[in-house]
Protein backbone atom coordinates (compact mmCIF):
# COMPACT_ATOMS: atom_id res chain seq x y z
CA UNK A 1 0.00 0.00 0.00
CA UNK A 2 1.37 3.47 -0.92
CA UNK A 3 2.38 5.97 2.14
CA UNK A 4 0.94 8.92 0.39
CA UNK A 5 -2.62 8.91 -0.90
CA UNK A 6 -2.73 10.42 -4.37
CA UNK A 7 -4.94 12.94 -5.18
CA UNK A 8 -6.88 11.08 -7.97
CA UNK A 9 -8.69 9.00 -4.79
CA UNK A 10 -11.87 9.37 -3.61
CA UNK A 11 -11.54 8.08 -0.45
CA UNK A 12 -8.69 6.65 1.13
CA UNK A 13 -8.95 4.87 4.63
CA UNK A 14 -5.46 3.57 6.36
CA UNK A 15 -5.20 1.38 9.19
CA UNK A 16 -8.87 2.16 10.18
CA UNK A 17 -9.38 0.74 13.91
CA UNK A 18 -12.81 1.31 15.87
CA UNK A 19 -13.67 0.72 18.88
CA UNK A 20 -17.42 1.05 20.67
CA UNK A 21 -15.97 0.57 24.46
CA UNK A 22 -14.71 -2.34 24.92
CA UNK A 23 -15.84 -4.18 21.27
CA UNK A 24 -13.43 -3.52 18.80
CA UNK A 25 -15.27 -3.37 15.68
CA UNK A 26 -12.98 -2.53 12.58
CA UNK A 27 -9.26 -3.75 12.99
CA UNK A 28 -6.73 -2.27 10.82
CA UNK A 29 -8.82 -1.55 7.59
CA UNK A 30 -6.89 -0.31 4.59
CA UNK A 31 -8.34 0.28 0.90
CA UNK A 32 -9.09 3.26 -1.42
CA UNK A 33 -11.74 4.31 -3.71
CA UNK A 34 -11.43 5.71 -6.93
CA UNK A 35 -13.16 8.55 -7.94
CA UNK A 36 -16.53 7.57 -9.96
CA UNK A 37 -16.71 3.85 -9.33
CA UNK A 38 -19.38 2.30 -7.45
CA UNK A 39 -17.17 1.00 -4.34
CA UNK A 40 -19.21 -1.87 -3.52
CA UNK A 41 -18.72 -3.40 0.99
CA UNK A 42 -19.98 -6.73 1.55
CA UNK A 43 -19.66 -8.79 4.80
CA UNK A 44 -22.28 -10.72 6.93
CA UNK A 45 -23.95 -8.77 10.11
CA UNK A 46 -21.50 -7.46 12.64
CA UNK A 47 -18.73 -7.03 10.37
CA UNK A 48 -18.52 -3.18 10.79
CA UNK A 49 -19.67 -2.10 7.57
CA UNK A 50 -22.16 0.20 8.92
CA UNK A 51 -20.00 1.33 11.43
CA UNK A 52 -17.33 1.90 8.25
CA UNK A 53 -19.26 4.34 6.51
CA UNK A 54 -19.71 6.48 9.82
CA UNK A 55 -16.32 6.93 9.83
CA UNK A 56 -16.66 8.86 6.43
CA UNK A 57 -18.19 11.57 7.33
CA UNK A 58 -17.74 11.58 11.00
CA UNK A 59 -20.87 10.53 12.32
CA UNK A 60 -19.15 7.71 14.30
CA UNK A 61 -17.86 10.88 16.84
CA UNK A 62 -21.97 10.95 17.39
CA UNK A 63 -21.63 7.99 19.49
CA UNK A 64 -20.76 8.80 22.89
CA UNK A 65 -18.67 4.99 23.41
CA UNK A 66 -16.91 4.96 20.13
CA UNK A 67 -13.37 5.42 19.45
CA UNK A 68 -11.29 5.19 15.95
CA UNK A 69 -7.53 5.41 15.51
CA UNK A 70 -6.21 5.04 12.14
CA UNK A 71 -6.57 7.82 9.06
CA UNK A 72 -9.56 8.36 6.73
CA UNK A 73 -8.90 10.43 3.59
CA UNK A 74 -11.33 12.20 1.72
CA UNK A 75 -10.99 13.54 -1.69
CA UNK A 76 -7.27 13.81 -0.30
CA UNK A 77 -8.05 15.88 3.25
CA UNK A 78 -7.79 13.91 6.39
CA UNK A 79 -11.74 14.04 7.86
CA UNK A 80 -10.24 14.97 11.35
CA UNK A 81 -8.31 17.97 10.17
CA UNK A 82 -11.57 18.98 8.94
CA UNK A 83 -12.52 22.14 10.94
CA UNK A 84 -16.21 22.19 9.37
CA UNK A 85 -17.22 19.04 9.80
CA UNK A 86 -20.73 19.86 8.39
CA UNK A 87 -19.53 20.77 4.98
CA UNK A 88 -17.11 17.63 5.17
CA UNK A 89 -20.81 15.87 5.93
CA UNK A 90 -22.23 17.43 2.75
CA UNK A 91 -19.67 16.43 0.70
CA UNK A 92 -20.17 13.18 1.73
CA UNK A 93 -23.60 11.99 1.31
CA UNK A 94 -25.57 8.91 3.64
CA UNK A 95 -28.30 6.68 2.70
CA UNK A 96 -29.38 5.04 6.09
CA UNK A 97 -30.66 0.99 5.50
CA UNK A 98 -34.67 2.03 6.51
CA UNK A 99 -35.76 5.24 4.93
CA UNK A 100 -35.94 8.29 7.30
CA UNK A 101 -38.91 10.49 5.75
CA UNK A 102 -38.50 13.72 7.93
CA UNK A 103 -42.06 14.62 9.56
CA UNK A 104 -41.84 17.59 6.73
CA UNK A 105 -43.25 18.20 3.18
CA UNK A 106 -41.47 16.37 0.36
CA UNK A 107 -40.27 19.62 -0.90
CA UNK A 108 -39.00 20.42 2.90
CA UNK A 109 -37.08 16.99 3.09
CA UNK A 110 -35.55 18.03 0.23
CA UNK A 111 -34.77 21.28 0.87
CA UNK A 112 -33.57 20.59 4.49
CA UNK A 113 -29.83 20.33 3.92
CA UNK A 114 -29.53 23.37 1.52
CA UNK A 115 -31.42 25.28 3.86
CA UNK A 116 -29.82 24.54 6.77
CA UNK A 117 -26.52 25.18 4.57
CA UNK A 118 -27.70 28.36 3.82
CA UNK A 119 -29.66 28.93 0.71
CA UNK A 120 -32.63 30.52 1.27
CA UNK A 121 -33.79 31.91 -2.67
CA UNK A 122 -36.81 30.43 -3.14
CA UNK A 123 -36.33 29.65 -7.34
CA UNK A 124 -33.08 28.09 -6.53
CA UNK A 125 -34.40 25.81 -4.19
CA UNK A 126 -37.27 24.77 -6.41
CA UNK A 127 -35.03 23.88 -9.14
CA UNK A 128 -32.32 22.13 -6.28
CA UNK A 129 -35.44 19.87 -5.60
CA UNK A 130 -37.28 19.40 -8.93
CA UNK A 131 -33.59 17.95 -10.06
CA UNK A 132 -33.02 15.75 -6.78
CA UNK A 133 -36.05 14.12 -7.15
CA UNK A 134 -35.60 13.49 -10.93
CA UNK A 135 -32.02 12.09 -10.21
CA UNK A 136 -33.76 9.56 -7.62
CA UNK A 137 -36.54 8.52 -9.86
CA UNK A 138 -39.52 10.06 -7.66
CA UNK A 139 -40.36 13.50 -9.22
CA UNK A 140 -42.93 11.82 -11.58
CA UNK A 141 -44.93 9.91 -8.84
CA UNK A 142 -44.80 13.12 -6.44
CA UNK A 143 -44.49 16.33 -8.72
CA UNK A 144 -47.90 16.95 -8.12
CA UNK A 145 -48.08 16.74 -4.20
CA UNK A 146 -44.85 18.37 -3.21
CA UNK A 147 -46.46 19.62 -0.18
CA UNK A 148 -47.96 16.81 1.51
CA UNK A 149 -45.65 14.99 3.97
CA UNK A 150 -43.04 12.92 3.23
CA UNK A 151 -43.86 10.26 6.14
CA UNK A 152 -47.16 9.45 3.73
CA UNK A 153 -45.23 7.89 0.93
CA UNK A 154 -44.76 4.21 0.76
CA UNK A 155 -41.77 2.46 1.19
CA UNK A 156 -39.71 2.28 -1.51
CA UNK A 157 -41.08 6.06 -2.34
CA UNK A 158 -39.17 7.10 0.84
CA UNK A 159 -36.10 5.92 -0.05
CA UNK A 160 -35.67 7.25 -2.78
CA UNK A 161 -36.69 10.92 -1.15
CA UNK A 162 -33.43 9.93 1.28
CA UNK A 163 -31.94 9.75 -1.90
CA UNK A 164 -32.76 12.54 -3.08
CA UNK A 165 -32.29 14.29 0.23
CA UNK A 166 -29.06 13.14 0.08
CA UNK A 167 -28.48 14.42 -2.92
CA UNK A 168 -29.46 17.91 -2.33
CA UNK A 169 -26.66 19.12 -0.68
CA UNK A 170 -24.43 18.10 -3.87
CA UNK A 171 -22.07 15.08 -2.33
CA UNK A 172 -19.20 14.08 -4.41
CA UNK A 173 -19.25 10.97 -2.65
CA UNK A 174 -22.58 8.78 -2.14
CA UNK A 175 -22.64 6.21 0.84
CA UNK A 176 -25.43 4.22 0.85
CA UNK A 177 -26.12 1.26 3.57
CA UNK A 178 -28.07 -1.53 2.53
CA UNK A 179 -30.74 0.67 0.73
CA UNK A 180 -32.56 -2.16 -0.44
CA UNK A 181 -33.36 -3.88 3.26
CA UNK A 182 -36.63 -2.38 3.16
CA UNK A 183 -37.77 -2.56 -0.19
CA UNK A 184 -39.03 -4.51 -3.28
CA UNK A 185 -36.97 -5.68 -6.17
CA UNK A 186 -38.59 -3.54 -8.54
CA UNK A 187 -37.66 -0.57 -6.62
CA UNK A 188 -34.53 -2.00 -5.98
CA UNK A 189 -33.80 -2.35 -9.62
CA UNK A 190 -35.09 1.17 -10.12
CA UNK A 191 -32.64 2.41 -7.76
CA UNK A 192 -29.55 0.45 -8.79
CA UNK A 193 -30.40 2.02 -12.58
CA UNK A 194 -30.58 5.99 -10.89
CA UNK A 195 -26.97 4.98 -9.08
CA UNK A 196 -25.57 3.53 -12.36
CA UNK A 197 -26.77 7.04 -14.07
CA UNK A 198 -25.13 9.23 -10.64
CA UNK A 199 -21.87 7.63 -11.05
CA UNK A 200 -20.78 9.60 -13.59
CA UNK A 201 -21.33 12.72 -11.45
CA UNK A 202 -19.79 11.03 -7.87
CA UNK A 203 -18.64 8.26 -6.80
CA UNK A 204 -20.49 5.86 -4.64
CA UNK A 205 -19.69 3.36 -1.69
CA UNK A 206 -22.34 0.57 -1.36
CA UNK A 207 -22.68 -1.28 1.65
CA UNK A 208 -24.87 -4.22 0.55
CA UNK A 209 -26.41 -7.75 2.38
CA UNK A 210 -27.07 -8.92 -1.02
CA UNK A 211 -23.87 -10.33 -2.71
CA UNK A 212 -25.54 -10.27 -6.24
CA UNK A 213 -26.06 -6.58 -5.54
CA UNK A 214 -22.03 -5.99 -5.83
CA UNK A 215 -22.05 -8.26 -8.44
CA UNK A 216 -24.49 -6.85 -11.02
CA UNK A 217 -22.93 -2.82 -9.80
CA UNK A 218 -19.45 -2.55 -8.05
CA UNK A 219 -16.18 -1.91 -9.65
CA UNK A 220 -14.33 -2.99 -6.88
CA UNK A 221 -16.07 -5.15 -3.87
CA UNK A 222 -14.44 -4.80 -0.16
CA UNK A 223 -15.47 -8.11 1.61
CA UNK A 224 -15.57 -7.40 5.31
CA UNK A 225 -15.66 -10.26 8.04
CA UNK A 226 -15.36 -9.82 11.76
CA UNK A 227 -13.68 -5.97 11.48
CA UNK A 228 -11.21 -7.19 9.29
CA UNK A 229 -10.69 -7.09 4.96
CA UNK A 230 -10.94 -10.55 3.92
CA UNK A 231 -10.45 -9.06 0.60
CA UNK A 232 -10.62 -6.27 -1.56
CA UNK A 233 -10.01 -6.01 -5.31
CA UNK A 234 -11.71 -5.75 -8.64
CA UNK A 235 -15.38 -7.70 -9.01
CA UNK A 236 -13.75 -9.83 -11.51
CA UNK A 237 -11.12 -11.16 -9.07
CA UNK A 238 -13.62 -10.93 -6.11
CA UNK A 239 -16.58 -12.73 -7.66
CA UNK A 240 -14.62 -15.19 -9.97
CA UNK A 241 -13.77 -18.87 -8.91
CA UNK A 242 -10.37 -18.40 -7.46
CA UNK A 243 -10.41 -14.59 -5.29
CA UNK A 244 -7.55 -14.41 -3.06
CA UNK A 245 -9.35 -15.38 0.07
CA UNK A 246 -11.02 -18.70 0.14
CA UNK A 247 -13.69 -17.71 2.68
CA UNK A 248 -14.98 -14.76 0.02
CA UNK A 249 -15.67 -17.59 -2.66
CA UNK A 250 -17.77 -19.28 0.53
CA UNK A 251 -19.09 -15.65 0.92
CA UNK A 252 -20.05 -15.22 -2.14
CA UNK A 253 -21.25 -18.71 -3.01
CA UNK A 254 -23.45 -19.22 0.34
CA UNK A 255 -21.52 -21.76 1.38
CA UNK A 256 -20.58 -20.07 4.64
CA UNK A 257 -20.36 -21.13 8.35
CA UNK B 1 -65.42 -25.20 11.71
CA UNK B 2 -65.29 -22.41 13.60
CA UNK B 3 -66.64 -24.74 16.59
CA UNK B 4 -65.30 -22.80 19.78
CA UNK B 5 -63.27 -24.62 22.14
CA UNK B 6 -62.46 -24.69 25.70
CA UNK B 7 -59.84 -22.17 26.18
CA UNK B 8 -61.80 -19.76 23.55
CA UNK B 9 -64.35 -19.82 25.71
CA UNK B 10 -62.19 -18.82 28.83
CA UNK B 11 -60.35 -15.86 26.44
CA UNK B 12 -63.79 -14.58 25.85
CA UNK B 13 -64.51 -14.53 29.45
CA UNK B 14 -61.52 -13.08 30.42
CA UNK B 15 -61.83 -10.33 27.93
CA UNK B 16 -65.63 -9.53 29.06
CA UNK B 17 -63.90 -9.26 32.55
CA UNK B 18 -60.96 -7.20 31.91
CA UNK B 19 -63.45 -4.69 29.75
CA UNK B 20 -65.94 -4.13 32.85
CA UNK B 21 -63.50 -4.38 35.64
CA UNK B 22 -61.39 -1.73 33.97
CA UNK B 23 -64.43 0.09 33.20
CA UNK B 24 -65.52 0.16 36.18
CA UNK B 25 -62.46 1.59 37.91
CA UNK B 26 -62.81 4.41 35.48
CA UNK B 27 -65.98 4.66 37.11
CA UNK B 28 -65.38 4.96 40.23
CA UNK B 29 -62.60 7.70 39.40
CA UNK B 30 -64.75 10.16 37.64
CA UNK B 31 -67.88 9.92 39.92
CA UNK B 32 -66.12 11.83 42.67
CA UNK B 33 -64.65 14.17 40.37
CA UNK B 34 -68.69 14.83 39.28
CA UNK B 35 -70.29 14.62 42.61
CA UNK B 36 -67.53 17.00 44.22
CA UNK B 37 -67.35 19.60 41.17
CA UNK B 38 -71.77 19.59 40.98
CA UNK B 39 -71.81 19.49 44.76
CA UNK B 40 -69.39 22.57 44.84
CA UNK B 41 -71.60 24.54 42.32
CA UNK B 42 -74.71 23.51 44.14
CA UNK B 43 -73.83 25.40 47.66
CA UNK B 44 -71.68 28.10 45.81
CA UNK B 45 -74.84 29.02 43.41
CA UNK B 46 -76.35 31.48 45.48
CA UNK B 47 -73.15 33.96 45.61
CA UNK B 48 -72.16 32.99 41.84
CA UNK B 49 -72.41 36.47 39.61
CA UNK B 50 -69.84 38.47 37.35
CA UNK B 51 -70.09 40.84 40.08
CA UNK B 52 -68.77 38.46 42.55
CA UNK B 53 -65.60 37.99 39.98
CA UNK B 54 -64.98 41.50 39.50
CA UNK B 55 -65.85 43.21 43.46
CA UNK B 56 -63.25 42.81 45.89
CA UNK B 57 -64.03 41.63 49.43
CA UNK B 58 -65.43 43.81 51.75
CA UNK B 59 -66.65 43.95 55.62
CA UNK B 60 -63.69 41.74 56.63
CA UNK B 61 -63.98 39.30 53.86
CA UNK B 62 -67.45 38.03 55.07
CA UNK B 63 -69.08 40.30 51.97
CA UNK B 64 -67.69 41.13 48.49
CA UNK B 65 -66.79 39.75 45.88
CA UNK B 66 -62.83 37.91 45.15
CA UNK B 67 -61.84 39.93 42.64
CA UNK B 68 -58.20 41.20 44.14
CA UNK B 69 -57.96 37.56 44.74
CA UNK B 70 -58.64 36.29 41.48
CA UNK B 71 -55.87 38.97 39.71
CA UNK B 72 -53.39 38.12 42.29
CA UNK B 73 -53.19 34.46 41.85
CA UNK B 74 -53.60 35.45 37.45
CA UNK B 75 -50.33 37.46 38.17
CA UNK B 76 -49.22 34.60 39.87
CA UNK B 77 -49.21 31.66 37.63
CA UNK B 78 -48.71 33.75 34.49
CA UNK B 79 -45.62 35.37 35.45
CA UNK B 80 -44.39 31.90 37.45
CA UNK B 81 -44.99 30.13 34.82
CA UNK B 82 -43.60 32.94 32.15
CA UNK B 83 -40.23 32.11 34.24
CA UNK B 84 -40.32 28.46 34.61
CA UNK B 85 -41.74 26.85 31.07
CA UNK B 86 -38.65 28.41 29.20
CA UNK B 87 -36.26 28.24 31.83
CA UNK B 88 -37.18 24.53 32.19
CA UNK B 89 -37.76 23.87 28.32
CA UNK B 90 -34.19 24.92 27.03
CA UNK B 91 -32.54 23.12 30.23
CA UNK B 92 -34.56 20.33 28.68
CA UNK B 93 -33.41 20.69 25.46
CA UNK B 94 -29.74 20.77 26.47
CA UNK B 95 -29.78 17.81 28.94
CA UNK B 96 -31.96 15.79 26.37
CA UNK B 97 -29.77 16.79 23.27
CA UNK B 98 -26.56 18.20 24.30
CA UNK B 99 -25.29 17.01 27.07
CA UNK B 100 -23.14 13.97 27.35
CA UNK B 101 -23.66 10.90 29.21
CA UNK B 102 -20.91 11.28 31.78
CA UNK B 103 -21.64 11.53 36.01
CA UNK B 104 -22.14 15.59 35.65
CA UNK B 105 -25.22 14.69 33.69
CA UNK B 106 -26.08 11.86 35.89
CA UNK B 107 -25.94 13.81 38.90
CA UNK B 108 -28.27 17.05 37.45
CA UNK B 109 -30.55 13.95 35.85
CA UNK B 110 -30.38 12.48 40.03
CA UNK B 111 -31.24 16.37 41.58
CA UNK B 112 -33.71 16.97 39.14
CA UNK B 113 -35.57 14.12 40.01
CA UNK B 114 -35.61 14.53 43.68
CA UNK B 115 -36.27 18.11 43.59
CA UNK B 116 -39.58 17.15 41.86
CA UNK B 117 -40.46 15.72 44.93
CA UNK B 118 -39.44 18.60 47.61
CA UNK B 119 -42.26 19.65 49.47
CA UNK B 120 -43.77 22.92 48.74
CA UNK B 121 -43.66 24.17 51.82
CA UNK B 122 -39.62 23.52 51.71
CA UNK B 123 -39.84 25.76 48.69
CA UNK B 124 -41.19 28.09 50.47
CA UNK B 125 -38.91 28.72 52.98
CA UNK B 126 -36.48 28.42 50.37
CA UNK B 127 -37.91 31.50 48.49
CA UNK B 128 -38.55 33.47 51.73
CA UNK B 129 -34.33 33.44 51.96
CA UNK B 130 -33.37 34.02 48.48
CA UNK B 131 -35.95 35.86 47.05
CA UNK B 132 -37.46 38.02 49.85
CA UNK B 133 -34.51 38.29 52.11
CA UNK B 134 -30.98 37.68 50.20
CA UNK B 135 -32.43 39.53 46.67
CA UNK B 136 -34.12 41.55 49.12
CA UNK B 137 -37.02 41.74 46.71
CA UNK B 138 -39.28 41.89 49.45
CA UNK B 139 -42.40 40.10 49.77
CA UNK B 140 -44.17 40.36 46.37
CA UNK B 141 -45.94 38.91 43.60
CA UNK B 142 -41.88 38.70 42.07
CA UNK B 143 -40.57 36.86 44.70
CA UNK B 144 -44.12 34.59 45.20
CA UNK B 145 -43.61 33.81 41.54
CA UNK B 146 -40.06 33.00 41.48
CA UNK B 147 -40.65 30.72 43.89
CA UNK B 148 -43.59 29.22 42.52
CA UNK B 149 -41.42 29.08 39.64
CA UNK B 150 -38.56 26.85 41.06
CA UNK B 151 -40.99 24.84 42.58
CA UNK B 152 -41.84 23.59 39.02
CA UNK B 153 -38.94 23.89 37.13
CA UNK B 154 -37.57 20.28 38.03
CA UNK B 155 -41.36 19.17 36.67
CA UNK B 156 -41.45 21.09 33.65
CA UNK B 157 -37.85 19.48 32.89
CA UNK B 158 -38.82 16.03 33.37
CA UNK B 159 -41.61 16.30 31.97
CA UNK B 160 -40.18 17.98 28.32
CA UNK B 161 -36.89 15.48 28.55
CA UNK B 162 -39.89 13.09 28.25
CA UNK B 163 -41.27 14.46 25.24
CA UNK B 164 -37.93 15.24 23.75
CA UNK B 165 -36.86 11.67 23.95
CA UNK B 166 -40.34 10.42 22.22
CA UNK B 167 -39.02 12.49 18.66
CA UNK B 168 -37.30 9.31 17.33
CA UNK B 169 -33.35 8.93 17.14
CA UNK B 170 -33.17 8.27 13.04
CA UNK B 171 -34.98 11.69 12.77
CA UNK B 172 -32.14 13.41 14.36
CA UNK B 173 -29.29 11.00 12.41
CA UNK B 174 -31.07 11.96 8.86
CA UNK B 175 -30.29 15.54 9.95
CA UNK B 176 -26.73 15.17 10.99
CA UNK B 177 -25.92 13.16 7.70
CA UNK B 178 -26.82 15.97 5.64
CA UNK B 179 -24.70 18.29 7.38
CA UNK B 180 -27.74 20.10 9.84
CA UNK B 181 -26.02 21.47 13.31
CA UNK B 182 -27.43 19.56 16.20
CA UNK B 183 -29.56 22.75 16.68
CA UNK B 184 -30.83 22.67 13.28
CA UNK B 185 -32.41 19.22 13.98
CA UNK B 186 -33.63 20.71 17.03
CA UNK B 187 -35.14 23.86 15.78
CA UNK B 188 -35.99 21.89 12.44
CA UNK B 189 -37.25 18.59 13.48
CA UNK B 190 -36.94 17.71 17.08
CA UNK B 191 -38.97 20.78 18.93
CA UNK B 192 -41.93 21.31 16.53
CA UNK B 193 -42.68 17.36 16.74
CA UNK B 194 -42.38 17.41 20.40
CA UNK B 195 -44.03 20.90 20.99
CA UNK B 196 -47.69 19.25 22.10
CA UNK B 197 -46.20 17.37 24.76
CA UNK B 198 -43.82 19.36 26.30
CA UNK B 199 -47.30 22.19 26.47
CA UNK B 200 -48.60 19.38 28.38
CA UNK B 201 -45.93 19.18 30.93
CA UNK B 202 -46.23 22.92 31.50
CA UNK B 203 -50.30 22.96 31.21
CA UNK B 204 -50.58 20.14 34.27
CA UNK B 205 -47.99 22.66 35.97
CA UNK B 206 -51.02 25.50 35.60
CA UNK B 207 -53.03 23.67 37.96
CA UNK B 208 -50.63 22.61 40.60
CA UNK B 209 -49.10 26.55 40.82
CA UNK B 210 -52.97 28.11 40.91
CA UNK B 211 -53.46 25.51 44.10
CA UNK B 212 -50.52 26.02 45.65
CA UNK B 213 -50.73 28.01 48.95
CA UNK B 214 -47.48 27.28 50.55
CA UNK B 215 -44.64 28.72 48.71
CA UNK B 216 -46.97 32.13 48.09
CA UNK B 217 -47.86 32.46 52.02
CA UNK B 218 -44.11 33.52 53.02
CA UNK B 219 -43.32 35.25 49.96
CA UNK B 220 -46.03 37.46 48.60
CA UNK B 221 -49.65 36.58 49.31
CA UNK B 222 -51.33 38.74 51.98
CA UNK B 223 -54.43 38.14 53.92
CA UNK B 224 -56.65 40.98 52.83
CA UNK B 225 -55.60 43.70 50.12
CA UNK B 226 -57.75 46.28 48.22
CA UNK B 227 -57.57 46.98 44.38
CA UNK B 228 -58.68 48.60 41.89
CA UNK B 229 -62.02 47.15 40.84
CA UNK B 230 -62.08 45.54 37.21
CA UNK B 231 -58.45 47.25 36.37
CA UNK B 232 -56.58 43.65 35.17
CA UNK B 233 -53.44 46.22 35.40
CA UNK B 234 -54.18 47.07 39.03
CA UNK B 235 -51.24 44.85 40.53
CA UNK B 236 -47.73 45.88 39.94
CA UNK B 237 -45.03 42.96 40.13
CA UNK B 238 -43.45 44.62 43.64
CA UNK B 239 -46.94 44.54 45.00
CA UNK B 240 -47.93 41.78 47.76
CA UNK B 241 -51.35 40.44 46.33
CA UNK B 242 -54.28 38.33 47.67
CA UNK B 243 -54.39 34.71 45.91
CA UNK B 244 -57.39 32.13 45.44
CA UNK B 245 -55.46 29.38 47.35
CA UNK B 246 -54.62 31.61 50.16
CA UNK B 247 -58.34 33.03 50.46
CA UNK B 248 -59.96 30.09 50.21
CA UNK B 249 -57.87 29.06 53.03
CA UNK B 250 -58.29 31.94 55.38
CA UNK B 251 -61.83 32.55 54.66
CA UNK B 252 -62.80 28.92 55.54
CA UNK B 253 -60.35 28.73 58.73
CA UNK B 254 -59.51 32.67 59.84
CA UNK B 255 -62.78 34.07 59.32
CA UNK B 256 -65.79 33.49 61.07
CA UNK B 257 -69.80 33.68 60.30
CA UNK B 258 -68.80 34.30 56.63
CA UNK B 259 -71.38 33.38 54.70
CA UNK B 260 -71.88 29.74 54.01
CA UNK B 261 -71.40 29.97 50.23
CA UNK B 262 -68.66 32.14 49.91
CA UNK B 263 -65.68 29.64 50.15
CA UNK B 264 -67.41 27.05 47.84
CA UNK B 265 -68.14 30.13 45.34
CA UNK B 266 -64.15 30.80 45.91
CA UNK B 267 -63.69 27.14 45.05
CA UNK B 268 -65.64 27.33 42.13
CA UNK B 269 -63.72 30.35 40.80
CA UNK B 270 -60.31 28.80 41.39
CA UNK B 271 -61.56 25.49 39.65
CA UNK B 272 -62.81 27.51 37.06
CA UNK B 273 -60.02 29.29 36.17
CA UNK B 274 -58.08 26.56 36.43
CA UNK B 275 -60.25 25.10 34.00
CA UNK B 276 -60.37 27.99 31.83
CA UNK B 277 -56.91 28.28 31.37
CA UNK B 278 -56.17 24.28 30.74
CA UNK B 279 -59.09 24.32 28.35
CA UNK B 280 -57.48 27.12 26.21
CA UNK B 281 -53.67 24.99 26.28
CA UNK B 282 -55.24 22.18 25.08
CA UNK B 283 -57.07 23.70 22.49
CA UNK B 284 -53.91 25.02 21.53
CA UNK B 285 -52.23 21.70 21.95
CA UNK B 286 -54.60 19.90 19.87
CA UNK B 287 -54.07 22.36 16.80
CA UNK B 288 -50.35 21.46 17.11
CA UNK B 289 -51.16 17.88 17.50
CA UNK B 290 -53.17 17.58 14.14
CA UNK B 291 -49.60 19.32 12.67
CA UNK B 292 -48.12 16.24 14.04
CA UNK B 293 -46.28 14.26 11.43
CA UNK B 294 -45.27 10.65 11.60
Amino acid sequence: MPETTPSNVAVSVRDLTVCYGPNQVLRGVSFDVEPHEIFAVIGPAQSGKSTLLKCLNRTLELIPAARSTGTVMVEGKDVRSVKDVHALRRRVGMVAPLPVGLPLSIYDNVAFAPRAAGLRKRDELDELVERCLSQAALWDEVKDRLHTLGTKLSGGQQQRLTIARALSHRPSILCLDEFSIAIDPVTTMRIEEVLRELRREMTIVLVTNLVQQARRLGDHTLFLYNGEVAEVGKNEVVFSDRPLNSKTYDYVNGIFG
Amino acid sequence: MFTETEHGKTNRRRELLARWALGFIVATMILPLVLIVGYLVVRAWPLLSWDFLFTNPTHGMRQGGIWSALLGTLYLVTLALAIAAPVGVLAAVYLNEYARENWLTRVINLAVVNLAGVPSIVHALFGLGAFVLFANMGRSILAASLTLAIMTLPVIIASTKEALSAVPQSFREACWNVGATRWQAIRGIVLPNSISGILTGVILQVSRTAGETAPIMFTGAVFYKKIAEGDPFAYSIWDQCMALSMHLFTITTQVTDAPEALPFATAVVLLGTVLLVNTTSIIFRTVLRSHKRW
